[in-house]
């Protein structure tokens, strides 16, 4: 039996990324594209109750390669496995989410395979009968198309968010698991794993805040954070911020909003000097009503804003401060 | 410890882009350049290990040749030395064909740690570092917030996410990729401008890299770039207009009374 359509699944410890859902229903509506069945692949140590669970996914297969190389994530065991299971199943297409592990592996064995990666696809489409991929470049401001020639494997990863997991079609019949006995003895781990673990501890649950008054670079220094607040104060909202805000020490690590920081869905988002880079966005979008700053006019934030002010934000929020205070 | 720094030059945060007529790309002529964020990082961490284990920075970078400014910058904040590979006549996408590039020019320097950046703010792959790694047969790790240097090995800690991170150990030589905002970036300073001017920036061209033309050839590469476009938007902002004082009565208004979030 062989696969047409391959995602690579993601554990850790035997939890399932929630992600590795969206690359399935990616799979699947390509699937439906193509006429083509989707199977998952799980890599570790000890993960028949994982590949159990995957099975009610909506996938006609659940491969797994359980061996004591893949105890541990490291780039070698991944790269090694996966090399064999597509080399074994040679899939038409193999998908993954783009997480920071499939940062850290799939680009790898996209050389070890010789067949180029497109990474960090946020759609596809038909042109014609041609298969579209669409990445973002210039950190979201501009799209490219990318199309594949020849035969597979072709290899994707899609943008976390790109597609919905509540979209994932399980009523067909479950699964079938098959364990792939492919020997690792010629994978060579380099990488030695000392341990896993999570950074600051998160004084600030954000993820509970009605309101959230969140600040990136564009506040231009940290004497200026005084303002943003002023402006929290004056709207009841919690102090958030982007990345390079925390980065710079202007505000602590747990007040971080994005994809390496805290995900967020308050009633009200002000997005501060925000351009609103796909880190950042994944972690706010689901937010009730957003409200941008900016002022950039192409800034990404406005995309995904409600209300949008393209200016100065030195000369606007002190107006938005005593607005709030008269009403 | 010998390191090698990979340095891209992108159009400076906020330029204002415009497409090319043929969509391939965006119009050059207005844009103003900078060191690629995360490489900017790369650099500072080369420079921060060298001072304390000694040893050389050389730093890499392919482009045309503006991207010597770059260079120079690097060079007046303490590297050593740079190569420059200039891919005027044969700029492309395709990632494997860069990859074979920059390793050819590592390759000829036996370097004990190669560092990139994370990934570029223009193309943005985020690929070139870890395939870099295995054209080379290095061990990598990406993402990576801090390095011990032990003896024959280093010690790093990677990113991985919602807060979470991997503690490795990786034999020498490897490649890193690292994470921008680890440490604080220096300054040059005027004494470092000036020994700048005498450092050496060789400029490696295909043969010296041991390459022909077909080596660069991407026509029968299996991905296929083809267009740039301005994002169709799904959504649009209700953009609110006028003086400072105006807009924030309309957006209190409309937040109360639209929106209804008070």
């Amino acid at each position: 039996m062989s696969v047409d359509i391959l995602v690579v699944a993601e554990q850790r410890d035997g939890v399932l990324n929630r992600s590795t859902l969206e690359a399935v229903v990616a799979g699947q509506e390509l699937g439906k594209q193509l006429g083509k069945e989707v199977a998952l692949v799980a890599l570790g140590k000890g993960i028949s109750s994982l590949a159990e669970e995957l099975t009610s996914k909506g996938v006609k297969e659940v491969l797994t390669v359980d061996d004591d190389k893949l105890s541990d994530y490291t780039p070698d065991g991944y790269a090694g496995a996966l090399q064999q299971v597509i080399a074994a199943e040679n899939p038409a297409y193999v998908l993954f989410s783009h997480t920071y592990t499939v940062r850290d592996y799939a680009p790898k064995l996209a050389m070890k395979l010789e067949r180029p990666l497109v990474s960090d696809c946020v759609r596809y489409k038909m042109d014609g009968n041609a298969l579209v991929f669409v990445r973002q470049v210039f950190q979201g401001k501009i799209d490219a198309d990318f199309t594949f020639e020849g035969d597979g494997p072709h290899l994707v990863s899609f943008q976390v968010g790109a597609f919905n997991a509540d979209n994932l079609e399980t009523s067909g019949a479950a699964g079938a698991v098959r364990n792939l006995s492919l020997s690792m003895d010629n994978v060579e781990i380099r990488t030695k794993v000392l341990d896993v673990f999570e950074g600051v501890k998160q004084e600030v649950d954000l993820s509970k805040a009605d309101r959230i008054v969140s600040v990136g670079r564009g506040v231009k220094k940290s004497e200026n954070i005084e303002m943003m607040k002023d402006l929290a104060a004056a709207l009841g909202a919690e102090m958030g911020a982007s990345r390079p805000v925390c980065d710079d020490g202007w505000l602590p690590l747990d007040r971080q909003v994005g994809s390496s920081g805290q995900t967020v869905a308050p009633k009200l988002y002000f997005a501060v000097g925000i351009s609103g880079a796909i880190q950042h966005i994944v972690g706010m979008k689901n937010s009730g009503t957003i409200v941008a700053i900016n002022k950039d006019p192409h800034a990404p934030i406005f995309d995904i804003a409600d209300y949008g002010i393209v200016a100065d934000l030195f000369e606007v929020i002190p107006e938005v401060i005593s607005a709030l205070k008269e009403s | 410890m010998k390191i090698i720094v990979c340095m891209k030059q992108v159009p400076v945060q906020d330029s204002l882009l415009k497409i090319t007529d043929d969509s391939r790309w965006v119009q050059e002529a207005e844009l103003n350049y900078e060191i690629n964020e995360s490489d900017h990082y790369a650099l500072e961490t080369a420079l921060l290990l060298k001072e304390e284990h000694g040893g050389e920075v050389v730093i890499l970078t392919m482009g045309p040749r503006r991207v010597k400014e770059a260079i120079k910058q690097g060079l007046a904040k303490g590297a050593d030395r740079a190569l420059h590979i200039n891919n005027e006549s044969f700029t492309t996408l395709d990632i494997f064909i860069n990859a074979k590039l920059l390793a050819a020019a590592i390759q000829q320097e036996e370097a004990d740690l190669v560092l990139t950046g994370l990934q570029t703010d223009d193309y943005g792959f985020g690929q070139t570092g870890v395939i870099l790694a295995e054209k080379l047969g290095l061990p990598h790790a990406s993402i990576v917030m801090e390095i011990l240097k032990q003896d024959g090995s280093i010690k790093v800690k990677r990113e991985m996410e919602s807060g979470w991170f991997q503690s490795v150990e990786l034999p020498l030589p490897a490649l890193l990729t690292i994470q921008s905002g680890i440490s604080q970036i220096r300054y040059a300073t005027i004494k470092g401008i000036m020994m700048a001017k005498k450092k050496e920036i060789k400029e490696l061209s295909l043969s010296d890299l041991g390459l022909a033309e077909g080596d660069v050839d991407d026509s029968t590469s299996s991905l296929k770039f083809h267009k740039l476009y301005v994002p169709e938007k799904t959504k649009q902002a209700e953009l609110l207009e006028g003086d400072p004082k105006d807009v924030a009565a309309q957006l209190v208004h409309k937040l109360k009374n639209e929106a209804k979030v008070f």
